[in-house]
């Protein structure tokens, strides 16, 4: 009896798990379908994913095409997901989104070489090569996150901000780094605390440690807060909105998660990134094997200004932040700090 | 750094981190002490976390999102019950179970409520209750934390001074002795489970109004952790909350020093280091319920 009860209960479960994995969009035959795995914040983290499944939409709306999408849970799971989309022969192109697809991915595209890939954040490693069938698409965040870094630095009042990270990481070390810079170039007596929220990718989901992270930085002086945390970064926006202090946004815009004490964000044009690789697969263009690069002079990366921050960001420090932009693109600033 | 730790901020700190290892913590307690093991902590954590959410979404009332919360914890409890007490289950299994079902069936409502297998829609927080005398004490006006304050003296009361605490710690030590002279010993073990439920599911009320939203998974092994407090408090309510503080403190001590010479790796692991010689050195020998993890079979009938 109670063996059936339990092996009922586990079964149970299971099913529960393995059917909230998969999502369905409408299939009709002959269009082009893709599949696209989410990164570890997954939908509705009002940032990085949610960007790319805007990428998704427009691209059903405006090219008419179908897809389908996962959000794999932690750890191995990522893999498996990449595969299940490779293996159905209705699915062309695949995206894994995030960093953290890099090796799977390039695993997968050696793979199945008759299927097309897209990794974004891909992290490109200067002694292999990227398989054909893959493209990757880098963002030059440095340089979004150096401007942003010096909007920061000049709006201070209490000569301290601070900086919260999700999973600590190459990638979010460049965030880091080239906002510090950002903040030093404009203001060199400016404190920067720097705060992590782990080591692993779930680092980059758990609001709750943000929110105390946060917390602590305001406490101990700083009144702007920018973060790459993911949906870790909810909880920065709570605690400012907590202690009525500004916090910055990345990768979308994300005034709307604290109106009024969100500075402004850093925004990854993900979604356009993602749109440009379904058009080009659409009309049988796309090509991998190499790296595709978004920066501040394609619009790739760039910082919200408009009509609900206009108030938080002063006339001069809006004028003085063009200027470096138009530096960034001439090459005259290091957006690193070495 | 170390002027950090004497502050105001990191008390309330500490303390906001302990709310949610504590109340699964005390929970643990009136379940284990009545004899009944219940891992599935984490799971009720979750499930609360996630319909305090949705109660509180749909009815924008954060009153009724906690009764909701509660009302998962008690339920899930109630499986656990079911199948430990009355079905005699083992308690290890069940609890397991019990985890990766509020796992999965978050998830899986979360897909279909919010669109999103993650994340929820922002719901409000405590932050708009006040009570009025209350709110004047720095620390007291938080009103989970002044809850956890009278729910630990309360238990600590009831364990001890109470009838019903008395039966518990007797079904839990010798359930065959208290079955003997009349009490019924399943009827006590259930009214130990089920109030971890409600406890456990308050816990993820805290986590849910905290962050604002549910995010999947966002126990993040609280669960467990509460137990291990519980174990290190010796199964009782003061020794629970003591251990927790002492978690608290430690993760509270691990995001004050971030951001200095140290590096993040090590100060990471600074909470569960401090877990292992609190255990190992401090602690001395923790003994359980005679009879926690066995269920009770009635040999007279």
């Amino acid at each position: 009896m109670k063996r059936t009860i339990i092996l009922s209960l586990i079964l149970l479960s299971a099913l529960f798990i393995s059917c909230s994995k998969k999502s369905v969009q409408t299939t009709e035959s002959g269009k082009l379908k893709v599949g696209l795995v989410f990164d570890v914040g997954g939908r509705g983290d009002k940032s990085f994913n949610d960007a790319a499944y805007r990428g998704l939409e427009k691209a059903k709306n405006e090219l008419g095409v179908d897809f389908e999408y996962i959000e794999p849970g932690p750890g191995a799971d990522r893999e498996a997901a990449l595969r299940q989309f490779a293996t159905r022969p209705d699915i062309k192109l695949i995206f894994g989104i995030g960093f953290i697809f890099t090796d799977e991915i390039t695993k997968m595209a050696q793979e199945f070489p008759n299927k097309d890939f897209a990794c974004v954040d891909y992290t490109y490693d200067q002694t292999k090569t990227i398989p054909p069938n893959l493209l990757a698409l880098e963002f030059k965040e440095d340089e979004g996150c150096f401007l942003v870094g010096a909007i920061a630095g000049l709006t201070t009042k209490t000569q301290a901000v601070g900086f919260v990270g999700g999973m600590e990481s190459p990638l979010i070390k460049k965030f880091e780094k080239s906002y510090e810079a950002g903040v030093k170039y404009v203001n060199p007596e400016c404190k920067v605390f720097i705060s992590y929220a782990g080591v692993t990718g779930d680092a980059f989901k758990n609001p709750g440690k943000g929110k105390e992270l946060a917390l602590g930085q305001y406490s101990q002086g700083a009144d702007i807060i920018f973060h790459a945390s993911g949906v870790t970064g909810l909880g920065v926006f709570e605690a400012a909105r907590e202690t009525k202090k500004l916090a910055i946004g990345v990768d979308s815009d994300q005034y709307n998660e604290a109106p009024g004490f969100i500075l402004t964000s850093m925004i990854k044009s993900v979604d356009v990134a993602v749109f440009d690789c379904i058009r080009q697969e659409k009309d049988g263009k796309f090509n991998g094997g190499k790296a595709e690069t978004f920066g501040l002079n394609s619009k790739g990366v760039d910082y919200i200004y408009n009509d609900k921050n206009n108030n938080l960001i002063s006339e001069g420090t809006r004028k003085r932040a063009e200027e470096i932009r138009e530096l960034i693109i001439a090459g005259k600033i290091a957006t690193f700090l070495k | 750094m170390i002027e950090n730790i004497f502050t105001y901020a990191f008390l309330l700190q500490t303390l906001r981190i302990s709310v949610p290892y504590f109340l699964p913590s005390l929970g643990a307690a009136y379940s284990e002490k009545g004899g009944v093991v219940n891992i599935g902590l984490e799971g009720i954590l979750l499930t609360g976390a996630f319909f305090t959410t949705l109660g509180t979404y749909y009815t924008q009332n954060i009153w009724i999102g906690i009764l909701c919360g509660l009302t998962a914890g008690f339920l899930i409890a109630l499986i656990h019950g079911i199948a430990t007490i009355t079905f005699k289950a083992d308690q290890i299994v069940s609890g397991i179970a019990l985890n990766l079902f509020a796992l999965g069936l978050t998830k899986f409502l979360c897909r279909i409520i919010f669109n999103s297998s993650s994340n929820s829609a922002r719901i409000p927080g405590l932050e708009t209750v006040n009570i009025p005398l209350l709110s004047s004490i720095p620390i007291l006006n938080n009103i989970f934390i002044t809850f956890c304050i009278i729910l630990l003296i309360l238990s600590q009361i009831i364990f001890y001074r109470s009838k019903f605490g008395l039966r518990l710690r007797a079904v839990g030590e010798n359930p065959a002795a208290a079955d003997s002279l009349g009490i019924n010993v399943l009827r006590i073990r259930y009214a130990g489970v089920l109030i971890s439920g409600l406890l456990a599911g308050l816990g993820g009320a805290w986590l849910a109004f905290d962050q604002h939203s549910f995010t999947d998974g966002m126990s993040a092994g609280r669960g467990f952790i509460a137990l291990a407090a519980m174990i290190v408090g010796k199964w009782k309510p003061m020794g629970a909350a003591a251990a927790c503080l002492v978690f608290g403190f430690a993760e509270s001590i691990s995001i004050q020093f971030q951001g200095t010479a140290i590096p993040t790796q090590f100060i990471q692991m600074l909470p569960y280091i401090l877990t292992i010689i609190i255990l190992a050195g401090f602690i001395g020998k923790s003994t359980p319920p005679a009879a926690d993890g066995i269920p009770y079979e009635n040999t007279n009938k």
